[in-house]
């Protein structure tokens, strides 16, 4: 009973283009408006959130090769959206996701350095990998990086970003209109880097920003991704958001960080998290069966059997039994564009396994995609949900959740009306913000105060 | 073509650092401290939107500002460090509301896909007023900051070997264009459905691959973004001799020339009216805006010597790719609508120190050009489209029932 109470984070992820987003139900509303990133970052500012955070991916989803249609298609740019956002808030964290793959180090920095410097310190750089030439496609490059570089071109592409962010000191300008003097050092800006991937060198032209370099994400869940981010990320978006396997997680995770000289507290673990609310535990129930049925329509549970099949399955009934037929075990040609399918290792195994379930429950294909799929992380009432929460954290399973309402852009208003209020009762969740930056809400010290840079002579 | 009068000219305002004028972080006026905040940006835009003008540019540039051509110079006396344009120009979008944002993106080392999406969600972000301004980069030092590929050093201009490699960016710079354009048009309008009774979000037949094939890049699309608010936001360019006159004509919307006078303007007009027409575009509408740097005072001796005040502050007289006006409001409105007679539709003016010239243009220019029935009393539409007459186009997908 010593320890002292965790201080737990929040953020707010705007519903996204998979069945988890439910725009069927009349009260959602647009994914592309701005008024709905509008709405959302400012119900996440009002319940003092430390950020928002966007996923993105580069290229439409398909199944059979045809562009998937059953859930929400579209967003916007990532960059663009959150420079925007930076105009209607004012503390807000704002997390992007960017792709090391199909991208370049110069001007990724140069964008993250902008962001920084437009919304005064809140920018954060979710790093993602790829490698497929289906997303290529739609690239100069085409698909041109092997599945086992990619985690060796991230590494590399944030070392070169980083030595960008660095290349400015962030005292060079000192605009002495008397003396005439703009910048004190003539080479601000030089940098050379000559690695594997990325041989370049020059100025770089964007000042260094309020916190030195944007807070760093990684999602990846490999080994290869949980040592990418040990050894340079900041936070950590994870998916294990069960109280054993977050602990197991959160563990494992700080326990790579010693042999990078690094502490505990300099990587923060923040799963994902779904949630329904309603008055009662039973109510909240009763509500998370209606959202899930609403996640997974007819159409959707044969595209979802699909996956594991690695076939056409469109000519099945979702109201009746499963396939008698098995999974093709060739190449998957089914879905692309989605990370879903590699979650199945073993389709053979995975459809007897539902086929006896089916069988066992009396469930349709409908009602088995239902029930085997994802239920929602917290359901119940405001006050049983918060305490869950902060269970959670306590408990080293993690430091925050990354939540994920169903509903654009209404989805979290319920939750910051709510939770919030008994999180901040409980004394484990601020109730205005201390800082200005996204550094200072993570608690996450500036790049200059963790290792002392030394500056050329002057 | 227009909408409004056809006795309107247009006015745009090209924003770049504390002014064009390399001493202009020096005046009073200039807040080069800053030139990194959201603030010192805000208050600009705000200021031409008091001003009705039709749309600002920003400047950018993948490598650092540099008094030489071909390579970075080490001054320390000169504004060096920017931020990016398109960020800029979304970061201000939902503090005005009628003016357009055009920023300024670089073809050569950038991707299609990522600026088609970054301009159609600027566009939507600002509810209708993007654009773009296209420029290319010759520049080797810029190159080496991508590593992609080697651009040889250009010593002389009219060197063959120097125009045949800068026509090659040009024509990449138009494939990237029709890249962008096509990926803006590859949803239709109506391809949002929502149809619970079938399930589907979309009807994916209202949603199409560009195939994109060119020298430089192949690009399948879709695009992850859906049409933008006004179906094809604004491509304009910058040109000042044949090679660029031709992408002008061929890709844009508007294009910004730098005659000289009234009968170079005329000039330079035909000849991208022939390339426009050569391209089979005649029937299709194009702007052609003169640039001009300016120096505005109430008195034009008072102009005239803040102009030897800079020059001497930069060392030498400042001269550049545009020509330099300074006068009054009333001698530069004379100018606008003389130039304006030998088919110019527009100005984007520059304004040699913006914390001085550009409260002159809203604030002198704009009111003595309304007064000759010359410019717009009130904002008349609220798309950029449509404050320059133009239509929202068709989809080149849809079609037709």
């Amino acid at each position: 009973m010593s320890k002292p109470l965790k201080q737990i984070h929040l953020a707010a992820h705007f519903p996204g283009v998979n069945n988890t987003t439910v725009w069927s139900d009349p009260k959602a509303g647009s994914h592309i408006e701005f008024s709905s990133f509008v709405h959302f970052a400012q119900t996440a500012e009002r319940a003092k959130f430390d950020f928002l955070f966007l996923a993105e991916g580069l290229r439409l989803r398909e199944q059979d090769g045809k562009i998937y249609d059953l859930d929400v298609v579209g967003r916007p740019d990532t960059f663009t959206v959150l420079a925007a956002l930076a105009a209607v808030t004012d503390r807000l964290g704002l997390t992007g996701t960017i792709n090391s793959t199909f991208n370049e180090p110069y001007e990724v920095a140069r964008q993250f350095a902008s962001l920084d410097h437009l919304s005064g310190g809140r920018s954060a750089w979710n790093v993602v990998t790829s490698w497929d030439a289906f997303t290529g496609e739609n690239f100069r490059r085409g698909g041109f990086l092997p599945q086992q570089e990619r985690y060796s071109r991230a590494r590399e592409f944030l070392a070169t970003a980083n030595e960008l962010f660095d290349s400015w000191h962030g005292d060079e300008i000192v605009a002495d209109q008397a003396a005439g003097t703009f910048l004190r050092d003539a080479k601000a800006g030089a940098f050379v880097h000559r690695g594997q991937h990325f041989d370049i060198h020059g100025r770089f032209n964007v000042p260094r920003g309020p916190q030195g370099r944007p807070v760093i994400f990684q999602a990846g869940d490999s080994d290869e991704g949980r040592e990418f981010a040990a050894s340079g990320a900041d936070a950590i978006f994870s998916r294990y958001s069960t109280l054993e396997a977050g602990q197991a997680f959160y563990t494992d995770v700080k326990g790579r960080l010693a042999k990078y000289g690094r502490r505990p507290d300099q990587l923060l673990i923040l799963p994902a998290a779904t949630f329904v609310l309603g008055d009662t535990d039973a109510e909240a129930e009763e509500l998370a069966r209606e959202v899930r049925r609403q996640q997974v329509s007819g159409a959707t549970a044969i595209k979802h059997l699909e996956f594991v099949w690695n076939r056409d399955l469109s000519a099945y009934d979702p109201d009746g039994p499963l396939p008698e037929i098995d999974p093709d075990l060739g190449e998957h040609h089914i879905a692309r564009g989605r990370a879903q399918v590699r979650m199945y290792r073993d389709p053979l195994a995975t459809a007897r396994e539902w086929r006896e379930l089916a069988a066992a429950n009396n469930w349709s294909i409908r009602d088995l995609v239902i029930n085997t799929g994802n239920r929602q992380t917290f359901v119940g009432s405001p006050a049983a949900v918060a305490r869950t929460i902060d269970d959670f954290v306590q408990a080293d399973a993690s430091d925050g959740f990354i939540l994920v309402p169903h509903i654009t852009p209404g989805g979290l208003d319920v939750f910051a009306d709510t939770v919030v209020p008994l999180l901040q009762e409980r004394g484990v969740f601020r109730t205005e913000y201390e800082g200005t930056t996204l550094r200072d809400h993570l608690g996450l010290a500036h790049p200059d105060a963790e290792a002392p840079r030394e500056r050329a002579a002057s | 073509m227009s909408s409004t009068p056809p006795a309107h000219l247009h006015l745009a305002v090209a924003l770049e650092g504390t002014g064009w004028h390399p001493a202009s972080w020096r005046e009073p006026v200039a807040r080069p401290r800053d030139l990194l905040t959201a603030g010192y940006w805000a208050d600009l835009v705000a200021e031409a939107e008091r001003g009705l003008l039709d749309f600002v540019t920003i400047e950018d540039g993948l490598g650092p500002q540099s008094s030489l051509f071909p390579e970075p110079d080490e001054r320390t006396d000169q504004v060096r460090g920017r931020l990016d344009a398109v960020l800029i120009a979304s970061r201000i979008a939902p503090l005005t509301r009628h003016i357009g944002l055009v920023p300024t993106v670089v073809a050569t080392h950038t991707e299609p896909f990522h600026i088609s999406k970054a301009i159609a969600t600027l566009d939507y972000v600002s509810t209708g007023r993007a654009g773009l301004r296209v420029q290319i980069t010759a520049r080797p030092n810029e190159a080496a900051h991508f590593g992609r590929r080697t651009i040889p050093r250009i010593d002389a201009y009219d060197s063959p070997a120097a125009q045949d490699a800068v026509a090659d960016l040009f024509d990449e710079a138009a494939d990237y264009v029709e890249v962008v354009r096509r990926l803006w048009d590859s949803w239709e309008d109506d391809a949002e459905i929502r149809d619970v009774a079938t399930g589907r979000f979309i009807d994916r037949d209202k949603l199409h691959y560009i195939d994109f094939e060119g020298r430089h890049f192949s690009v399948r699309g879709p695009s992850i973004t859906p049409r933008p608010p006004q179906g094809q936001p604004l491509v304009t360019a910058l040109a000042h001799h044949t090679v660029p006159f031709r992408l002008v004509a061929r890709a844009a919307d508007l294009g910004y020339v730098t005659p000289h006078d009234a009968e170079q303007a005329r000039a330079v007009v035909a000849e991208i009216r022939a390339e426009r027409t050569a391209a089979g575009r005649a029937e299709e509408p194009l702007h052609i805006f003169g640039d001009l740097v300016v120096l505005l005072d109430d008195d034009p001796a008072q102009a005239a010597a803040r102009r030897d005040r800079l020059d001497t502050l930069a060392g030498h007289p400042y001269t550049g790719d545009a020509p330099v006006f300074s006068g009054t409001p009333a001698q530069l409105a004379d100018l606008l609508e003389e130039l304006r007679s030998a088919g110019l539709s527009g100005f984007r003016l520059r304004p040699a120190v913006a914390g001085h010239d550009l409260p002159r243009i809203t604030r002198g220019l704009v009111p003595e050009l309304q007064r000759r029935g010359a410019f717009r009393t009130a904002y008349e539409a609220g798309t950029l489209r449509g404050l320059l007459g133009l239509e929202r186009p068709a989809n080149r997908y849809a079609s037709v029932a």
